[in-house]
């Protein structure tokens, strides 16, 4: 490795350290500043790994995807290099590879597993040798950032289209927009779906998304929804259907609060697992993860023994104890995602307690319209049952119109910008065994980690 | 005063194709309003090959769509829509259309590739492809608000079409932040009678309660002959529109 290469790495790895002592996780400022000083720097990390690197992409789960795969792989008994902090542009990819390296640029791994936003997939294609790309699903999510969903889709079917000949796609066979990349790719296609129709819908509940044929417009009829445009769909008027998918779920049982458990079929063999996180939406992660695991020869009994310890993460309901009371704290980034979150909270019986933090910067998406798609209204049918709800972040404000237009009664609501305070406000009206909900996007729950370890209660985000 | 109870009837046209940015704010915003001011509000969704006599309407809202539903759209105001819409225009319905459903009033849209997508032709104005995407936050001011308040509208906006207005045509504000229409003439959407076309996102109404007013108002007149609404109580919404205003000076994107 080149001095320039070396000097780079010291230079970020420092960088990485400074940004700890301060108590910021961050990773962007040290990526970014080890690509200017060597551009060329990741591609030569990343070609050290024998196995290559298993990508994930797609609007929701990618986080908990990668995870899971993370488990598989270490009961596999692989070393692994992964950006685990939620770091998923390239530069937090970059720094997470620095991170991994030692001084002389030398990677103890076998295998990197990278998560990465639409937008940077044709970028990580073009650095990593990917093997396996996963594509979860697309929803709205920051369209600022991509202009529309279709771009988005674009973006990804662009860097797929980039994979080296031996690559393997892992598709969700479920998501029209997710198995049109399959269509259209000339790679071999691994398509994962539900099988066990019990927990399908015939109405779709709160979706806006690819509800017309890609191919010739017409409204696609499904036998099943799952969640959100997610089912088995097909369209009437050109016969472009859902394909059948290779690894499918044909049954999933959901465990409540326990976790879910999925019997698989695979060409490789039939199997079962189980993950300790709750929701059908869990059972779509642990299926993406399981038809990973299989594509890079990972044996059934590893993946079974790799989902099975796999916890659930900050930010993704992990209840935390701040003295005696039980804060739980769950990422919201798009429509489809809070509704699940809101479902979650209306389910617990207590009177509702709740920190809402929206923040509009990059990473967050800086426009705060999808605030309207999101489905408060249930929300506000709580009604009495709704003892507080404290709004935060750079757009707590626009918060507490949605709030209030969505029939929150507005004695209920109290706007307060700053983190720090609107929990500090928020925790002295929660009691003794009682919960309170914090619901930050992603830079306010950068701040809400910080707050939190600041009061002593929670491990340093980069730890996590 | 209007009398309590009155009826007021929106229309939200192509609900399913024409979401694209929380656009359903805006819909929720005009009939809480108007719940609020002692009207009776209904909702009625009209979407695609479905023939309706848009003039029974007080208010029609169309929101912004991808290209692909866009295209649908076209197609429908070609063969079933088109003339009812702009009878109901003429006769001086209120009508709000956003960023893709402001761009449809239009007379056509000029792809990247130089293809012309017609538009309905309502109103004077063409969109053409440009090869920035106009994106961040916006604020306006127009002279439309009545009463005390400010006369600035707040959104976000989001297209890579530029457009432009024929002679003769007023924009609906002046640009204070931000591109506007075209990121040239610092104008930004348009007023024709009853019809507001605009960029802003936001949703633009919750936020801006001046313009749901606006509209509410030309409404009533036009079906009642009176538009004298009593003030509410607006303190969330213009604290919501003072932050929007703080983040589009203190932030450049």
């Amino acid at each position: 490795m080149g001095l320039r290469k070396i000097l780079a790495i010291w230079t970020a790895k420092l960088a990485i350290g400074v940004s700890h002592l301060f108590g910021r996780g961050g990773s962007t400022f040290p990526g970014r500043l080890a690509r200017r000083l060597a551009p060329g720097l990741l591609p030569v990390l990343a070609g050290q790994l024998p196995r290559g690197v298993v990508l994930i992409t797609g609007t929701n789960g990618k986080t908990t995807t990668a995870r899971m795969i993370s488990g598989l792989l270490g009961a596999a008994g692989l070393r692994v290099v992964h950006n685990r902090s939620g770091a998923n542009l390239i530069t937090g990819v970059t720094a997470a590879f620095i991170a991994a390296a030692d001084w002389r640029g030398r990677l103890a791994a076998d295998i990197g597993l990278v998560e990465c936003d639409e937008a940077t997939v044709p970028k990580a294609v073009s650095e990593l040798s990917v093997r396996v790309l996963v594509v979860t699903n697309f929803f709205r999510d920051q369209l600022d950032r991509f202009g529309e969903l279709a771009h988005a889709v674009e973006l990804v079917r662009s860097g797929a289209a980039r994979l080296g000949p031996d690559a393997k796609l892992i598709l969700n066979a479920d998501d029209p927009q997710v198995a049109s990349i399959g269509r259209e790719v000339g790679l071999p296609a691994v398509y994962y779906g539900l099988e066990d129709g019990r927990h399908g819908t015939k109405e779709m509940v709160q979706s806006r998304e690819a509800k017309h044929c890609l191919n010739c417009g017409e409204p696609y009829v499904y036998g099943h929804y799952f969640y959100a445009h997610l089912g088995q769909y097909r369209c009437p008027k050109c016969g472009q259907e859902r394909p059948r998918p290779d690894v499918a779920a044909t049954h999933v049982e959901l465990l409540e609060a326990r976790g879910v458990e999925l019997a698989i079929r695979s060409p490789e063999a039939d199997f079962t697992v189980r993950v300790a996180l709750p929701g059908l939406y869990n059972a779509y992660n642990a299926l993406a993860a399981t038809a990973a695991g299989l594509a890079v020869g990972v044996e059934p009994e590893a993946i079974r023994r790799g989902l099975a310890g796999v916890v659930s993460s900050f930010g993704r309901m992990e209840p935390i104890d701040v003295g005696g009371r039980r804060v739980l704290i769950a990422l919201v980034k798009n429509p489809a995602g809070f509704n699940e979150v809101v479902r979650a909270v209306l389910g617990d019986p207590d009177p509702k307690r709740l920190v809402i933090a929206i923040n509009d910067n990059y990473a967050d998406g800086t426009d705060v319209s999808w605030l309207w798609d999101v489905d408060f209204e249930q929300l506000a049918t709580a009604g009495d049952g709704i003892d507080f709800i404290v709004t935060s972040g750079l757009r707590a404000e626009d918060m507490a119109v949605r709030l209030k237009y969505a029939g929150v009664e507005t004695n209920r609501i109290t706007v307060e910008d700053d983190l720090a305070a609107a929990l500090g406000l928020a925790l002295k009206r929660v009691g003794a065994g009682q919960t309170l909900y914090v619901l930050p996007t992603y830079t306010a729950m950068l701040g809400v980690r910080r707050v939190i370890a600041k009061m002593g209660y929670a491990r340093h985000f980069w730890q996590a | 005063m209007i009398g309590i109870g009155q009826e007021l009837k929106i229309c939200h046209l192509y609900p399913d194709l024409m979401n694209l940015y929380g656009d359903r704010g805006n819909v929720i915003a005009l009939r809480r309003r108007a719940e609020w001011h002692g009207l009776r509000p209904s909702v009625e969704e009209v979407s695609l090959e479905d023939k309706s006599d848009f003039r029974r309407f007080d208010v029609i809202f169309i929101g912004g769509g991808q290209d692909r539903e866009q295209k649908l759209i076209c197609l429908d105001f070609q063969k079933v829509k088109g003339s009812a819409l702009t009878e109901a225009v003429e006769d001086d319905a209120v009508l709000l259309a956003i960023c893709g459903g402001y761009q449809l009033l239009g007379s056509y849209y000029q792809t990247g590739e130089g293809e012309r997508v017609p538009g309905i032709g309502i109103v004077d104005l063409w969109t053409v492809a440009g090869k920035k995407r106009l994106i961040g936050n916006v604020i306006v001011e127009t002279d439309l608000i009545e009463g005390p308040g400010p006369k600035t509208v707040v959104g976000f906006e989001n297209h890579s079409g530029q457009t432009y207005l024929g002679a003769g045509l007023r924009p609906f504000g002046k640009v204070v932040t931000g591109y506007g229409n075209n990121g040239e003439d610092g104008g930004e959407g348009v007023i024709y009678r009853n019809t507001v076309g605009t960029y802003l996102h936001g949703s633009l109404l919750p936020k801006n309660p001046g313009v749901t007013d606006f509209l509410l108002r030309r409404a009533l007149l036009r079906r009642y002959g009176v538009a004298e609404l009593k003030p509410l109580d607006d303190m969330a919404e213009m604290r919501a529109h003072e932050a929007a205003i703080r983040r589009a000076k203190t932030k450049a994107y």
